[in-house]
């Protein structure tokens, strides 16, 4: 399994927000989109990469983009996680059907849970560009989002 | 509209804060004075033979000490004393909030309200931005980093850091 690659138009897929409701393919029209694919809830590594990115959303605004982070953790995981990050990124969850979403997105582990990657989605629901990380402990620095972004 | 996509980190200049061995090994130091990791990597490199140059990496998400302390930094820096507030920033981690900080910088014989003017300083608030979000567009994505001849090794340091680099 290998991340969607750079022109490929997103998949059809479903997330559950923290409220609960839906976030589907149709969500991410109209504006760019950083979808930040991370294994745990509270691991160390995911817990320092949301934290550094929370330095750069007010950049990413600027140009108006967006991050989400995904996981496959419930929601209510997920809530307590951002709250204890104080993070603002929106989360959204892979629960249910587990890693479904992962899996549209070449990014499912084979342990079951999301790989750490990164993956721009442009207006028009087309990927601008992807990355995986060499392994899940590997923390993708921010200049990678940015180099995306340019891409 | 500031770039934050992949650039080298600046090299070494008379802008830095540099100290140790002017024969030995050039080590760039990225760190964060609220990172026990960081401490750790300080405790080990503090007496090596190199030539240690420190960075700031501050994260305010990270901790909502770890701008303000390197702005201290920076500050005790405009008197002439980076390297004394610096270590003792590393090595009595327990005790930042801002009356240990002027504690510590009346023991340095600082001038505390001209330290005070100047931890709030926007020059100097830019300066520890600067340096973050160079390393940013370095790559650097943890504390510590350390940055040897353009390579960037994240961790913890051995202990034969020093030994390793001379051979």
């Amino acid at each position: 399994m290998t991340v969607i690659e750079a022109g490929t138009s997103v998949p059809e897929f479903t997330l559950a927000t923290e409220d609960g409701g839906a976030f589907a393919r149709g969500d991410l029209l109209g504006a760019t989109s950083v979808l930040v694919f991370y294994p745990f809830a509270f691991s160390p590594v995911c817990s320092d990469q949301l934290t550094l990115y929370e330095e750069v959303l007010g950049d990413l605004a600027e140009r108006g983009a967006t991050l989400y982070a995904i996981s496959t953790d419930a929601r209510w995981s997920q809530a307590a996680f951002k709250e204890k990050l104080g993070s603002s990124v929106q989360q959204l969850s892979d629960f249910e059907p587990k890693g479904a979403t992962a899996r549209a997105f070449g990014v499912l582990h084979d342990g079951g849970f999301t790989q750490r990657a990164i993956v721009t989605v442009d207006p028009d629901g087309v990927v601008k560009w992807s990355y995986q990380a060499p392994s899940p402990g590997d923390l993708p620095g921010t200049n990678l989002i940015f180099d995306g972004l340019e891409a | 509209m500031s770039d934050l996509g992949s650039a080298p980190a600046p090299a070494v200049s008379g802008a830095d804060h540099v100290r140790g061995d002017p024969g030995g090994p050039l080590v760039v130091f990225y760190g964060d004075y609220t990172c026990p990791r960081c401490a750790q990597a300080h405790d080990r490199l503090r007496d090596a033979r190199l030539r240690l140059a420190f960075r700031h990496f501050a994260i305010a998400a990270k901790h909502p000490r770890a701008v303000p302390l390197a702005c201290a930094a920076e500050a005790a820096a405009r008197q002439g004393r980076f390297w004394e507030f610096h270590d003792s920033l590393f090595e009595d981690a327990a005790h930042t909030d801002d009356p240990h900080l002027w504690e510590r910088a009346r023991a340095l014989g600082l001038d505390v309200e001209r330290f005070e003017r100047d931890r709030r300083d926007e020059a100097v608030v830019a300066i520890v931005r600067a340096q973050t979000r160079a390393g940013m567009r370095a790559g650097i994505a943890e504390t510590p980093t350390l940055m040897i001849d353009r390579t960037m090794l994240p961790g913890i340091p051995p202990l034969d850091l020093a030994d390793q680099l001379t051979g």
